[in-house]
């Protein structure tokens, strides 16, 4: 199985005023795999997660160095345009945010903002998608109904939709099942590895089982520093560092 | 024990008193309106400018000052969005988080919401010397906009910093720019409180007097340009009030009802128009 890697990046430090939350990261993240990002939480997990979509540059007092290259390209290079960047990847927070908008309109804001204007392309793009999301057969007789009408994991598919119909590449997911219910998480978890076929996904998490379950690459950060990465089935099996043994075991969290 | 429970009573007692006076006091307000006011009402009050000798007590009505308060106010209310809207949403958007820039905003906003009305007249009347100005609709709408502007931004302001982060970085993450975020998503989330921000600042510009004393002026026609003077309602019943004969003054009383309607017609629109407006926000 070949692994052309997607996300790499590169002596990435990140400062918060006058912590060092991030610690020269150095890794890569493979294309078209579930790649899971673990640690016990303060780690730096959904900081790093936010470096790759440079949404990081909306915290106060945050300082970045280093070199975060999506398809070859330096995204940290202050001359980098961000909403193209951002465009290449959807993300998944921790608790689903619906835009204040109908069910149809949260779907179509993506597309609609990059330029899309017609009815019927539009039309096929909100059924495209949230079939992808497989939320479709739940809300096609209310897409005109306000999202927030939706239940918590329907509203997390919303999210889903919403994010792949502006056709990233890549899936960026903070630990995006921790506010479901066990049903919907698992719906998630089960789109997700249909996903991954067409889809870079990345996913913080916190539970070392779902990352069990679902991830083909692992990336464990403890205190702000890459201890090890690998191979999920490498890394549960036969982990390189004593602190990975101890975390996997539970010895420490 | 005793004295814990002693405690909670009292302050239940202040609680209730404090309500008791605010009710009381707005309920005391509305009788006395009400009750000096409604024998004056007439169709007349509502449908004719003053005739001759109105102040007098012979016949006629205050439509010069109704439809004159309603634009005033309604021009100044557009003018203090299209100047307010942009900078709260500047302060919660569009700037740096935590920029000093922005509190420093957020403090002299409060401390022109405390200048009293009466200095923003004066001032608005300065600048249309300046500029060789007669007292005249589009003075006052300037004057009133100044005035109700601090406290129609500090309170849109309030309603946007309630907006939860999160909605907004969802709208980043789709590669929206702020722009789009701050109209799209930002505005639409909090219209609902805009709204209600912009009916106190409606309500607050249309009850003032002294802002308009020197720079709208006062006629007994209907406003017909933006260039002549306006009656206002403040400023009717104040001069009604200060005429000495009993018909003339219930008459103000008349016209203080005529007001205090207007501005609860308004809010009640408003109130209709918020709640078909929050079916689409997120909680």
């Amino acid at each position: 199985m070949e692994n052309r890697t997607h996300i790499s990046v590169q002596d990435l430090n990140v400062h918060f005023r006058s912590e060092h939350v991030l610690k020269d990261i150095n890794l890569s993240i493979p294309d078209r795999k579930i790649t899971a990002i673990i640690g016990p939480s303060g780690c730096g997990k959904t900081t790093l997660l936010r470096s790759f979509n440079r949404l990081i540059d909306s915290t106060e007092g945050v300082r970045v160095s280093g070199r975060v290259l999506v398809d070859d390209e330096n995204i940290l290079d202050p001359k980098a345009e961000v909403t193209h960047i951002r465009k290449k990847m959807g993300l998944l927070l921790q608790k689903p945010y619906p835009l204040p908008m109908s069910i149809y309109d949260n779907v179509a804001y993506g597309p609609r903002i990059h330029g899309i204007r017609e009815r019927r392309r539009l039309d096929e793009i909100v059924e495209r998608f949230l079939k992808k999301a497989s939320l479709w057969d739940e809300v096609r007789e209310r897409l005109s109904q306000p999202a927030s009408a939706l239940s918590l994991g329907q509203q997390q598919r919303l999210c889903l939709a919403r994010g792949l119909a502006v056709e990233p590449a890549i899936i960026l997911g903070d630990e995006p099942t921790s506010a479901l219910d066990p049903q919907s998480s698992q719906r998630i978890e089960a789109t997700f590895t249909e996903l991954k076929r067409d889809y870079t996904i990345v996913i913080v998490t916190h539970i070392l089982r779902q990352a069990r379950r679902l991830a083909d690459h692992v990336i464990f950060l403890y205190l702000g520093e890459l201890v090890e990465q690998g191979p999920a089935w490498d890394f549960f099996n036969n982990p390189k560092q004593p602190m990975t043994r101890e975390y996997i075991k539970g010895l420490i969290s | 024990m005793d004295r814990r429970f002693a405690e909670e009573r009292l302050f239940k007692g202040l609680m209730i008193l404090a309500t008791v006076l605010i009710i009381s006091s707005l309920v005391l307000i509305l009788l006395t309106v009400l009750l000096k006011g409604l024998p004056y009402m007439s169709l007349d009050m509502v449908t004719k400018t003053p005739q001759g000798g109105y102040y007098l007590g012979k016949g006629g009505g205050i439509l010069n000052a109704i439809l004159g308060s309603l634009y005033l106010a309604g021009g100044a209310t557009l003018l203090a969005i299209l100047f307010g809207l942009p900078v709260a949403l500047y302060m919660n958007v569009f700037s740096r988080p935590g920029a000093r820039f922005v509190g420093a905003c957020r403090f002299s906003f409060d401390v022109l919401n405390g200048v009293p009305s009466i200095v923003f007249g004066a001032f608005g009347f300065t600048i249309m010397i300046f500029f060789a100005m007669r007292a005249s609709l589009l003075g006052g709408i300037i004057a009133i906009a100044l005035l109700i502007l601090p406290m129609m931004v500090r309170s849109i302001d309030e309603v946007l910093r309630l907006v939860p982060h999160e909605l907004l970085e969802a709208s980043y993450a789709l590669g929206a720019t702020r722009w789009e975020t701050a109209l799209k998503v930002v505005v639409r989330q909090a219209l609902p409180g805009i709204l209600t921000a912009v009916l106190i600042a409606f309500g607050r510009g249309i009850g003032d007097a002294a802002a308009v004393i020197f720079t709208a002026g006062f006629t007994d026609s209907i406003p017909g340009s933006l260039l002549r003077p306006v009656a206002t309602l403040p400023l009717a019943i104040f001069f009604q009030l200060g005429v000495p004969i009993p018909e003339v003054q219930g008459r103000a009383y008349a016209s203080a009802l005529i007001l205090t309607i207007l501005i609860l017609i308004i809010s009640l629109a408003a109130r209709l128009l918020a709640r078909r407006l929050t079916r689409h926000v997120v909680k």
